[in-house]
């Protein structure tokens, strides 16, 4: 059942991220980066994390997305104005220098498999507990960092000078 | 291992029969309620050979007409996101409820089964991941339709609905403080215990505001009455002016699946859920140590399913009355309302309610 | 039973095509979703280690990263919004005013 489910998120995950990049349209890249999200989700939640796949699908998937699809529509390009890409050449060059990457990012492959995890990891109460005791600087920083970006968002996009 | 799966199989297939059937149903009684609320009779023609039940064989006409129509797909639209909208509406609305407890344990043949769909550790999380998914089929619909004001419906429809998702999420955390959980049956386990010696703590006893709070916010999410300035129906275009037939249709059952998820998620956080007050597994234990009544356990099981029904129902009537009492509001109003009303109030009871729990414990 | 090794080879596919997209492609919305992809592969490898080691940290700085990566959106697509109402084009190869 674990691995029909890794196997597919995994082809689907990674078929969708290719797809992100090479289709001309935003609008459809945009949709089959969520599908990626959600691939992602469910590979957290094969890997014992149900709080951050409830977050992935809660922030990333479901405001960030949204937010990324609605300034597409603002913005409302029309399919002839959308730009002429690199030629083939490019992109054959350009899959294999990624190939070239994706062997060199590849850890040296831990030889020990994973044990089973305890009942409590990466429950909520096991986020919290991190998150508020020794993870508390990053924590409170994070907030700052969010109301900063909130001030500059709405500035930014407000259509008179402020 | 296998009669697990098989028995979360049958849970789900359970959860989604009676989801689905109820939504039908409620199509039924928004008219026939809106009818006794107006003075009127109602839908009352459908008939099979001159046996009209009440009205009730207009939800199958209304099915086999919307199976019947013509399903088109307006000119220069994109066709797959118009045919995934309604979809993208409808899947999430029915997958919600898989979090909801529906009883307590059931014990059959020395098998214990929850009667829950699924336990999960980050049952109210699950909740709202999954409301926040349900903006992707009005805005895939507004834009999918090659249709400018279907655009600009779709957009009001989601910036409404995501509007109302922060409230929703800050009203329920105060429900998080107090019973010291995520989980959802463990919420409404918690429900169970007796404040003062004899009133079972409810959480709308314990959190009125939030109640409130999250009462406006699901309505609003659900883009119903008075909220449901996206679909219109008199005085603007919405988001769904280019579907057709079933595709339609999913949307308009979407909607009434949410009527049910809100009236479930609120008989589960804030009216006890399938508590029937000092109804415990081996019978009811009534107050200041006044005895015991012992009953069967299938038949306490039957008790508590059925409160939850009722609760369910009692819950999902209030809000088909709602629709017919108030007015809709209009678009500048509804964002005033979330924005510069709701979200203070939610983190001032966030605050409170923070504040309570410290002293207290 | 996966072996882990298999999710940081899906992380470190899913990294190289965002990488990919953020050199190669010529539209601004599209380089900033391949961001947001290469930020998602980062997570998948940091929960891929959380469960390796047993240690809690990986979650915490997954939530973190994820909060980060949001507001950075929010605040590119601003940006993005304001770019594109001064020039209305959303081409980054023209956009090189500060190219001198």
């Amino acid at each position: 059942m674990e691995t029909f489910l890794f196997w597919l998120f995994a082809i689907v995950g990674v078929g969708c991220g290719i797809m992100v990049v090479f289709h001309r349209n935003p609008m459809s890249s945009a949709i089959y980066l969520v599908v990626t999200m959600l691939c992602l989700a469910g590979f957290y939640a094969l890997l014992a994390g149900p709080f951050v796949a409830v977050i992935q699908v809660l922030v990333y998937a479901g405001a960030v997305m949204v937010l990324i699809l609605f300034v597409i529509m603002m913005l409302n390009l029309r399919e002839e104005t959308l730009e002429r890409e690199g030629s083939i050449v490019t992109w054959i060059l350009a899959g294999l220098i990624g190939l070239v990457l994706v062997v060199a990012v590849l850890p040296p492959f831990p030889r020990t498999p994973a044990s089973a995890p305890e009942p409590a990891f990466g429950t909520i109460e096991e986020v919290g507990n991190k998150l508020f005791t020794v993870y508390l600087l990053p924590f409170e920083l994070t907030s700052v960092l969010l109301l900063v970006a909130i001030i500059g968002a709405v500035i930014l996009a407000k259509r008179r000078m402020l | 291992m296998f009669l697990d799966f098989v028995i979360v199989l049958i849970k789900a297939g359970v959860v989604l029969f009676a989801l689905l059937n109820l939504a039908a149903l409620l199509t039924w009684a928004e008219r026939k309620q809106s009818a006794f609320m107006q003075d009127r009779i109602g839908p009352n023609r459908a008939n099979v050979g001159n046996i009209t039940a009440g009205g009730l064989l207009h939800i199958m006409a209304d099915g086999i007409k919307m199976i019947a129509k013509e399903d088109f797909i307006p000119e220069g639209a994109h066709r797959m996101l118009h045919t995934l909208a309604p979809a993208a509406a409808l899947f999430p609305a029915l997958v919600v409820f898989a979090v909801i407890p529906f009883g307590d344990v059931l014990v059959i043949g020395g098998k214990a089964i929850p009667l829950q769909v699924a336990n999960l550790n980050v049952g109210i999380l699950y909740i709202f991941s999954i409301a926040s998914l349900a903006v992707y089929g009005t805005m895939l619909a507004g834009w999918a339709s090659n249709n400018n004001y279907s655009l600009l419906g779709g957009l009001r429809a989601s910036s409404q609905m995501i509007s109302y998702e922060v409230s929703m999420g800050l009203s329920i955390l105060g429900i998080l403080m107090i019973y010291q959980s995520a989980q959802l049956d463990v919420i409404v386990r918690e429900q169970g215990q007796l404040l003062l010696g004899f009133i079972p703590q409810w959480g709308v006893l314990l959190q009125p505001v939030a109640f409130f709070l999250f009462l406006a916010a699901a309505v609003a999410e659900n883009k119903r009455a008075p909220f449901d300035l996206p679909e219109g129906e008199s005085e603007i275009i919405g988001y769904f002016v280019e579907y057709s037939s079933m595709k339609f249709g999913m949307f308009f059952l979407a909607e009434f699946v949410e009527i049910v998820i809100v009236a479930g998620l609120v008989t589960t956080l804030f009216f006890g859920g399938w508590q029937f007050p000092y109804l415990q597994a081996d019978g009811f234990h009534w107050p200041f140590e006044a005895g015991v009544w012992h009953l069967p356990h299938l038949l306490v099981v039957l008790i508590q399913v059925g409160t939850f029904c009722v609760k369910v129902l009692i819950w999902c009537w209030i809000l088909l009355l709602v629709r017919w009492t108030l007015p809709r509001f209009r678009y500048d109003q509804v964002m005033r309302l979330g924005w510069k009303m709701m979200l203070p109030l939610a983190l001032a009871n966030l605050l409170v309610t923070a504040v309570i729990v410290l002293l207290v414990t | 039973m996966i072996p882990i090794p298999h999710y940081l080879t899906v992380s470190a596919i899913l990294f190289t095509t965002g990488a990919i997209g953020v050199l190669m492609r010529r539209n601004a919305l599209i380089v900033l979703m391949s961001l947001e992809l290469m930020l998602n592969a980062v997570n998948l490898s940091f929960v891929a280690y959380a469960r390796l080691h047993q240690d809690m940290g990986g979650h915490v700085f997954v939530f973190l990263s994820i909060t980060v990566a949001a507001a950075e959106a929010a605040v590119g697509l601003a940006i993005l919004l304001t770019i594109f109402r001064a020039r209305a084009t959303v081409d980054v190869d023209n956009l090189h005013l500060l190219q001198r």
